[in-house]
């Protein structure tokens, strides 16, 4: 008897942590499918009476009653920068990881050291001097100079993560592969690549989620149009004293599907990927 | 290509790639910011740039009563986040564990907040706590208070809670997750072990399943390090520093400083203090990781 009021009351916890982390979200993606109006009713609609899609119209321009924030444009951007900067950091993380897993070398350590506190600078105090730089060398504004930055910010997590899965991977086995007639290129592509590919995955995930959600740097470096990211456009619905609601919520829906959507794909290498491979997600 | 070949082995050729980037995009700009720190470069007047002041910034910043309150909230809310999510995460990974069935499912819905923009998720906050439309004076309007409207981000005090919330509501599923996977993970032998010699749950808990999740907690802690100033972008949207400056965290007086008051060299020297603080977090726990690994062996 008791352990059944036991289980109830586990449910029972588990059900309010389940609904603090989903309430925040689902009000949003509510709110994104409302009636304008209806935002503001007293007293409080919970559920929309009327779903529509009149806020993403307006955002993406198509209706005449408001005027569009270029939002097609921002996405577009978001995923040219997002798509190059994690494949790129995968690759040089793929490069980097298998260096430090499989080769020893003078400073290796201290090698890892700097690579890991490159990462731990806080983007607003690293957007100050690459801001002065990057005006001077004509970068700002520019996707090339955001893919730079998040390539940067990528690469040393990728190499951690990567350098984690390459490590358990038993030496024995590509060596075996050499002395069957592999060469060391061969045994990579066909031993190694293969049995670190969650690993692989994971990290290009973490890479894509870090350049998809970035706001610090990417609010300095973009200006117009021809490199403003989501993150960064969503910001053009604050006015000083006015916040437009229906289309904040609309534009955080259209940033939050694509990350939602890749990370439901690979979520099963994501747990692997987080704990280094010590525990099978 | 023989010249290469014969001067540098396999692993520089490999790492050559990751450290020319970290270079070019972090060692000079932050060597160059370092410079910058030591004038009176302000982005209005360009020829400041080469306006060599010496310590005078820092000496400013070491009497600057705005910069020390913005210091020390920052280490207050960093402490208090990072612990909060600790215990939380550890509490729902056990409570999940002791869940029978649909354990993946809801696994699934915890890495909902980890893919979430940090701005996004101060977005959600401040629509949440908004005084005229916000989700929490809406519920507490429908109990019956019907004329009660609480201006939480216009509140100092609630201000501060509702950043930190939004700070514990995107990391803590991340703690939970990963202590979850070391739950998983753990033998169950020494658990039966210890209750046939008689431990009651609090002592099973205490020298059985806390020593084995400890590198976990590590995991999590350093991962977190590596991003502890995305607050910024919380901070940024829900109450950009106010009100008169009372949520004001390190990353927001550095960006206004910089860029709405131009004074470059100034912020370069605060973002010294900030580097600073990120890197004594990052190598706190990389250290504790690293003991954690040793002390433990297989897990990894």
């Amino acid at each position: 008897m008791e352990r059944s009021w036991q289980r109830w009351l586990i449910r029972f916890g588990v059900f309010i942590v389940m609904a603090i982390i989903c309430v925040p979200g689902l009000w949003i993606v509510m709110t994104a499918f409302r009636d304008n109006v209806e935002v503001m009713a007293r007293p409080p609609v919970w559920i929309p009476e009327r779903w529509t899609l009149d806020n993403f119209r307006a955002i993406l321009g198509l209706s005449d009653s408001q005027q569009g924030i270029p939002v097609i444009r921002y996405f577009m951007n978001s995923v040219i920068i997002s798509v190059t900067s994690t494949v790129l950091a995968v690759l040089i993380g793929m490069m980097g990881g298998y260096a430090f897993a499989r080769y020893r070398f003078k400073g290796k350590n201290v090698a890892f050291l700097w690579l890991m506190l490159s990462r731990t600078v806080p983007g607003i105090s690293l957007s100050l001097p690459v801001f002065m730089i990057w005006s001077r060398v004509g970068l700002i504004d520019t996707d090339f100079g955001v893919i730079l930055v998040y390539l940067a910010l990528n690469i040393p997590f990728t190499i951690w993560l990567i350098d984690g899965f390459f490590r358990q991977i038993p030496l024995s086995l590509s060596e075996a592969a050499q002395v069957d007639g592999c060469t060391r290129w061969q045994a990579f592509w066909k031993i190694e690549f293969p049995l670190a590919k969650s690993g692989i995955a994971s990290a290009g995930i973490f890479a894509f989620l870090t350049s998809w959600n970035e706001f610090a740097l990417a609010s300095q470096l973009t200006r117009t149009t021809a490199s403003k990211t989501l993150p960064v456009g969503l910001m053009d619905f604050t006015a000083q004293f006015t916040v437009d609601w229906t289309g904040m919520c609309a534009m955080a829906v259209i940033i939050i599907v694509p990350a939602l959507i890749l990370t439901f794909i690979v979520q099963k290498h994501l747990i692997a990927g987080l704990t280094f491979g010590g525990v099978k997600g | 290509m023989r010249f290469f070949r014969s001067r540098l082995s396999p692993p520089i050729l490999l790492l050559m790639p990751a450290f020319v980037i970290i270079v070019l995009v972090v060692a000079v700009p932050l060597l160059f910011s370092l410079y910058t720190s030591f004038t009176g470069y302000r982005l209005v007047k360009p020829d400041s740039l080469w306006q060599w002041v010496g310590l005078r910034n820092y000496q400013r910043l070491l009497s600057d009563v705005d910069f020390w309150w913005a210091f020390g909230r920052t280490l207050v809310f960093l402490t208090v986040a990072l612990n909060l999510e600790l215990v939380l995460g550890l509490g729902i990974a056990l409570l999940i564990d002791k869940l029978t069935a649909g354990q993946r499912v809801i696994r699934t819905i915890m890495m909902f907040p980890m893919m979430f923009s940090p701005i996004l998720v101060g977005f959600q906050f401040k629509y949440i706590f908004n005084d005229n439309v916000g989700l929490v004076n809406n519920a507490i309007q429908s109990l019956g208070w019907e004329n009660v409207t609480i201006p939480w981000l216009v509140n100092p005090i609630t201000a501060n809670l509702a950043i930190l919330m939004a700070e514990v509501w995107m990391s803590t599923p991340i703690f939970a997750i990963l202590l979850l996977a070391g739950l998983m993970a753990m033998p169950r032998d020494p658990i039966e072990a210890a209750k046939v010699d008689g431990c009651n749950p609090w002592q099973v808990f205490r020298h059985i399943t806390l020593p084995y999740l400890m590198p976990f907690v590590y995991i999590a802690m350093a991962i977190r390090s590596l991003d502890v100033a995305r607050a910024y972008d919380m901070v940024k949207i829900m109450t950009n520093g106010g009100p008169a400056g009372r949520t004001e965290l390190l990353w927001t007086l550095i960006a206004r400083t910089g860029y709405q008051d131009a004074r470059m060299g100034m912020a370069n020297a605060m973002s010294y203090a900030s580097i600073l603080l990120s890197v004594y977090f990052t190598v706190y726990f990389f250290r504790k990781l690293a003991a954690a690994r040793r002390t433990m062996g297989g897990v990894e």
